[in-house]
């Protein structure tokens, strides 16, 4: 078996008339993680978006453990997808604001009816890393603040053991105080072997956390290698993202 | 797995997030504004009770279409085809069982009422299937097309029931057991609006507990906000939808039987004549929204019962009146839901 969980392979992306990625190749390793960087519009979202059959495969393959997911021919829907073990984050986190916490960890949870049938041992963890959550477990999701939104988000693409995680700008709009518990929740579930897939601007985040990174720009990918390659190489990092990582911490 | 409870009592250290009880205090507002009105308590009663009845049969046709425009998004302006199935079903079930619905026995009468409520729930669920397949899917997402093709499939059908049943009304008279009232008081109870409102109760209890209870329920209150991610959850929600659809237009077929039963005849234009009313009622509720959709339902047939007693050419435009008043209250309906 392959060494990569995913694998893109020349995927272009149509939505509507818009022609927006244009030949993405990116693999990304198991149990690492790895960030998609680049400026905005650059094609990171549509990346993750695509990878969930969000928006199809027009040419290319996505391939997750070997196996195609997304191209002609193989084309999967998302809930197959998702259920392969794959969890997605968006940007605009996708909470069920009208549902309680509680509810929205239910539906996240795909072996429980219940919040009775959740495990409580992995629930404990995810409370130890976003205790906010067990605070408000009966509230309306839509009355948390935006940070709280975010560890909800997170946490429910985690309240069950999953291969991959796509996680779109998890840190967007957050304090520094929340990032760290967001930068800790993602070490700890790498180190549970976990794939990660990061879109992220925070370039601190980005560097704290990455072992690998692929920088696109106008649909592709046009830079891919190690975190700590670019994190050295500041002329490289002016000449993919435009300024320095150093500069941003 | 662990299936130890959760740490429910973590909540106990929040605030409660508090219940929006403005639209039901706004109902018994309405009931206990018209009482000083109408002057007489016995009629009031009657009034009420009748008004409690017309709502909740309009809160069984209409639930089924607010989960349909709540979760798919469809404006399904066929549903009136399913009320009319249903209550043209029901005139056959029950012209097949005139022995039961003629006896004394009550027992017989109701066996007779809830055998047509089983079959028309059934026909109008298969109806709805074939409709779901045939004329909603492949205009998922466009609203006019939708408006348009499903307001044609509902000609279709009205004229499919005129092949069937012929076009003249046809009488669907209450059961023996039915027909008539009681005093409660002076006030006057018709013996079939009280079966209305234990039935729209009934109905209004398991769609709460359906949606709030079971992973189900879940799903589709979750479908109702966002159906991609509800995907990206990993669960085919096009299955949900489709299900929903089926329930949607079953629950009309019940609607359609309670609301012939109510008028004691029906004619193939019954799910046209319905369809405004219904529209009306979940547009007041905020779409989706099933709490909304009762309220909106019994503050319609209230008003309608209560104007048609004080002012009857006011009456004509209670409705309009009312859905306009509450969407200058609140623009996106009485229990709008969120993320939409």
């Amino acid at each position: 078996m392959s060494a990569f969980v995913l694998e893109m392979q020349g995927v272009h992306t149509h939505i509507g008339a818009y022609h927006i990625l244009h030949g993405v190749n990116l693999q990304v390793p198991a149990g690492q993680v790895t960030m998609l960087l680049g400026r905005n519009g650059a094609g990171k979202t549509t990346t993750l978006r695509t990878v969930m059959g969000l928006w199809p495969t027009s040419q290319g393959a996505v391939q997750f453990k070997g196996r195609q997911i997304g191209g002609q021919g193989g084309q999967m829907t998302t809930p197959d997808i998702a259920q392969l073990g794959i969890a997605y984050v968006p940007e605009a986190m996708g909470i069920f604001t009208d549902l309680t916490v509680q509810e929205n960890m239910v539906l996240a949870a795909r072996s429980a009816r219940r919040a009775a049938e959740l495990d409580t041992a992995r629930l404990e963890w995810v409370f130890g890393l976003f205790p906010a959550l067990k605070k408000f477990w009966l509230y309306p999701a839509g009355k948390l603040s935006g940070g709280q939104k975010q560890m909800l988000a997170v946490a429910r693409a985690i309240v069950e053991p999953r291969e991959l995680l796509l996680i779109d700008e998890p840190s967007k709009g957050l304090a520094p105080s929340i990032i760290n518990n967001l930068i800790d929740a993602f070490r700890q579930l790498k180190s549970q072997n976990t794939t990660i897939l990061l879109v992220e601007q925070n370039f601190q985040m980005a560097k704290a956390l990455g072992d690998r990174v692929a920088v696109m720009d106008n649909g592709r990918v046009v830079h891919a290698g190690s975190m700590a390659q670019l994190a050295a190489d500041e002329s490289l990092q002016h000449r993919l993202l435009g300024l320095s990582l150093g500069a941003h911490q | 797995m662990n299936t130890a409870a959760l740490p429910m009592t973590a909540a106990a250290a929040v605030p409660k997030a508090e219940f929006d009880w403005r639209p039901i205090a706004l109902l018994g507002g309405v009931l206990l504004a018209a009482w000083p009105l109408i002057g007489s308590s016995s009629t009031w009663v009657t009034l009420s009770v009748a008004g409690l009845a017309m709502g909740l049969i309009i809160f069984i046709i209409a639930s089924g279409l607010t989960l349909i425009f709540g979760l798919m998004d469809v404006l399904n302006f066929g549903h009136g085809v399913f009320i009319a199935l249903g209550a043209f079903v029901a005139t056959s079930v029950m012209g097949g069982m005139a022995d039961w619905t003629a006896s004394d026995s009550l027992l017989r009468n109701m066996g007779a009422v809830f055998a047509a409520m089983l079959v028309a729930m059934a026909a109008a669920g298969a109806l709805g299937l074939a409709f779901e397949r045939v004329i909603v899917r492949p205009v998922y997402g466009l609203h006019l097309k939708q408006i348009l093709i499903t307001m044609g499939g509902m000609i279709v059908g009205e004229e499919l029931i005129k092949v069937i049943w012929g076009p003249l009304q046809i009488p669907l008279p209450l059961p023996t057991a039915l027909r008539g009232s009681f005093l409660l008081g002076d006030a006057s109870i018709e013996k079939y609006r009280l079966l209305a409102v234990a039935i729209g109760l009934l109905v209004f209890v398991l769609l709460l507990f359906a949606l709030n209870r079971t992973k189900v329920g879940l799903l589709i209150r979750a479908g109702v906000q966002d159906r991609e991610m509800v995907e990206s959850l990993g669960y085919r929600i096009r299955q949900l939808f489709v299900g929903v659809f089926v329930a949607g237009s079953a629950l009309a077929g019940l609607g359609g039987v309670m609301w012939g039963l109510y008028q004691q005849s029906v004619v193939p234009q019954i799910g046209a004549q319905v369809n405004i009313l219904i529209f009306i009622v979940i547009i007041i509720g905020g779409l989706g929204s099933t709490l909304g959709c009762f309220v909106g339902a019994l503050l319609v047939g209230l008003m309608a019962n209560y104007t048609g007693y004080l002012a009857p050419k006011v009456a004509l435009f209670s409705n309009i009146g009312l859905m306009v008043a509450i969407l200058l209250w609140r623009p996106q309906g009485l229990y709008p839901v969120t993320n939409r």
